[in-house]
């Protein structure tokens, strides 16, 4: 796949990127993540995950079920602070 | 911030979560229904074509058909049901965090299901990112829900059901569909779906594969290549095909975010979309009282998704205590083979075998924590 090709729409984050994350030492979508922003977009990796779990995959030669997805945090989907605030103008 | 309590919290108002309901309150137990949507019945009012099957799983009827009756029934039943509500969160294993409309709230519920869905693959090439390239999932949406046609000029990426259900029906909505490429070797749907798009004329390209969108702000057209057994691009097989909507019919994966979050364990089985949460013949999770049902539990079709929603319902009702054991163990073993017929033939072995090994890894992971 050519380097340019954008994986993670949300953040444009390239297949290059991710290579050159995996290169610098990570071996985890969350170690993908943190170098290169994969995953912290609107979608909140739901288009790109499982993507940067087969290039980790791919690249580390780790098996496909040992690349677990990032750790996931409440809240799943975007909500405005506002309402959990208690003023949801702000 | 209101603190609501009820017997049954389900996450989803689709095939899965609308039966589950349906079945909980119907033997009598206080069911909330949580869907993020305006609308409920999930993927089912995208459904414009009749299912197959049996008659005790609807076939001959369409898919929004289905969807008014489980509508229907939900009312009958008691259920409340709760739109444009979205669950963010799991807590202490039996509390969701709400925000419907502007109201922020939590639920403590004594049994929780989660039928959360799934969502589409997605295929990353060059251009890929322009407007035109979408979901075929959302391509159907925009057709069959919205009445908005998403382009004229059409190639679809997979020949799966779901590729060829939404060609044939963007064909009706006035589409022009120029080609459906597909990888692998051989069509991936039902011969019946095929044929109907090859009838209209519509080249089906095995071993074939999407290089790139190009366009200047949005799709004009798709360079389409052959691919060799080793899955290389033949080279000089490039083709340009002018389009301006490239529809991507890659498969689907569970929505699991709340069943990682509420602690459930994992296992790994690609058939079913990769990893999906353990559960027991019961479709309860690791975590005491919560279920799964539906496409979260790895992905099928839509009257699997009923029948593990069934099965999900009767279960808690059980769990609760609101059926007697017997009558409980019947009503769940009929479900049970219901499904069995559905994982049943060319296309339903394969996920029999695999939601075998989903529970087999339940049992596994239940024996070597009680061996601690």
């Amino acid at each position: 796949m050519d380097r340019n090709v954008i994986i993670c729409r949300c953040q444009e984050v390239t297949y290059g990127e991710i290579l050159d994350a995996i290169a610098d030492g990570a071996t985890t979508v969350d170690g993908v993540k943190k170098r290169t922003r994969a995953g912290m977009g609107l979608c909140q990796g739901k288009t790109c995950q499982r993507r940067v779990q087969q290039i980790i995959a791919s690249q580390t030669g780790q098996k496909p079920e040992d690349v677990l997805p990032a750790t996931y945090r409440v809240p799943v989907r975007p909500i405005r602070m506002g309402v959990i605030g208690g003023n949801k103008d702000e | 911030m209101k603190n609501f309590e009820t017997e049954v919290a389900i996450i989803g108002a689709g095939s899965a979560g609308l039966c589950a309901g349906i079945q909980a309150a119907n033997a009598g137990a206080k069911v909330m229904i949580f869907d993020e949507n305006h609308l409920p019945g999930g993927q089912l009012f995208k459904q414009i074509h009749k299912f197959f099957g049996s008659r005790e799983h609807r076939a001959g009827i369409r898919g929004y058909e289905i969807g008014k009756q489980l509508l229907d029934e939900v009312e009958k039943s008691g259920a409340d049901v709760h739109l444009n509500s979205v669950v963010y969160g799991i807590f202490d294993g039996n509390t969701l965090g709400v925000v419907e409309g502007d109201n922020h709230y939590s639920v403590k519920a004594k049994k929780i299901i989660i039928a959360s869905g799934g969502k589409e693959n997605y295929l990353p090439f060059k251009g890929s990112t322009l407007p035109g390239v979408m979901g075929a999932g959302a391509a159907q949406t925009m057709v069959n829900v919205n009445r908005v046609l998403p382009g004229k000029e059409v190639i679809m990426v997979g020949s799966g059901n779901v590729g060829l259900i939404v060609s044939y029906q963007l064909m009706q909505a006035g589409a022009n569909v120029k080609a459906i490429v597909e990888a692998a070797p051989s069509i991936g749907g039902y011969g019946v779906h095929a044929s109907k798009i090859c009838r209209a004329g519509v080249p089906i390209k095995v071993r074939h594969t999407v290089l790139e969108a190009y366009g200047e702000n949005e799709v004009e057209g798709a360079v389409v290549a052959e691919l060799d057994e080793n899955w290389n691009v033949v080279p000089g097989s490039e083709q340009n095909i002018a389009c301006d909507t490239i529809c991507l019919a890659v498969g689907l994966n569970p929505m699991s975010e709340l069943a990682y979050i509420a602690g459930c364990e994992m296992t790994y089985i690609p058939l079913l979309g990769g990893h999906v949460p353990m559960h027991d013949e019961n479709l309860e999770t690791t975590v005491p009282g919560i279920y799964v049902a539906g496409d979260v539990t790895g992905v099928e079709e839509a009257s699997t998704a009923m029948e593990e929603g069934n099965l999900a319902g009767i279960s808690v009702a059980r769990a609760l205590g609101l059926i007697n054991d017997e009558e409980g163990k019947e009503i769940a073993d009929n479900f049970r083979n219901r499904m069995l017929n559905l994982r049943s033939g060319a296309f339903g072995e394969g996920r029999r075998i695999a939601k075998a090994t989903q529970v087999e890894a339940f049992n596994e992971f239940q024996a070597k924590e009680g061996a601690k």
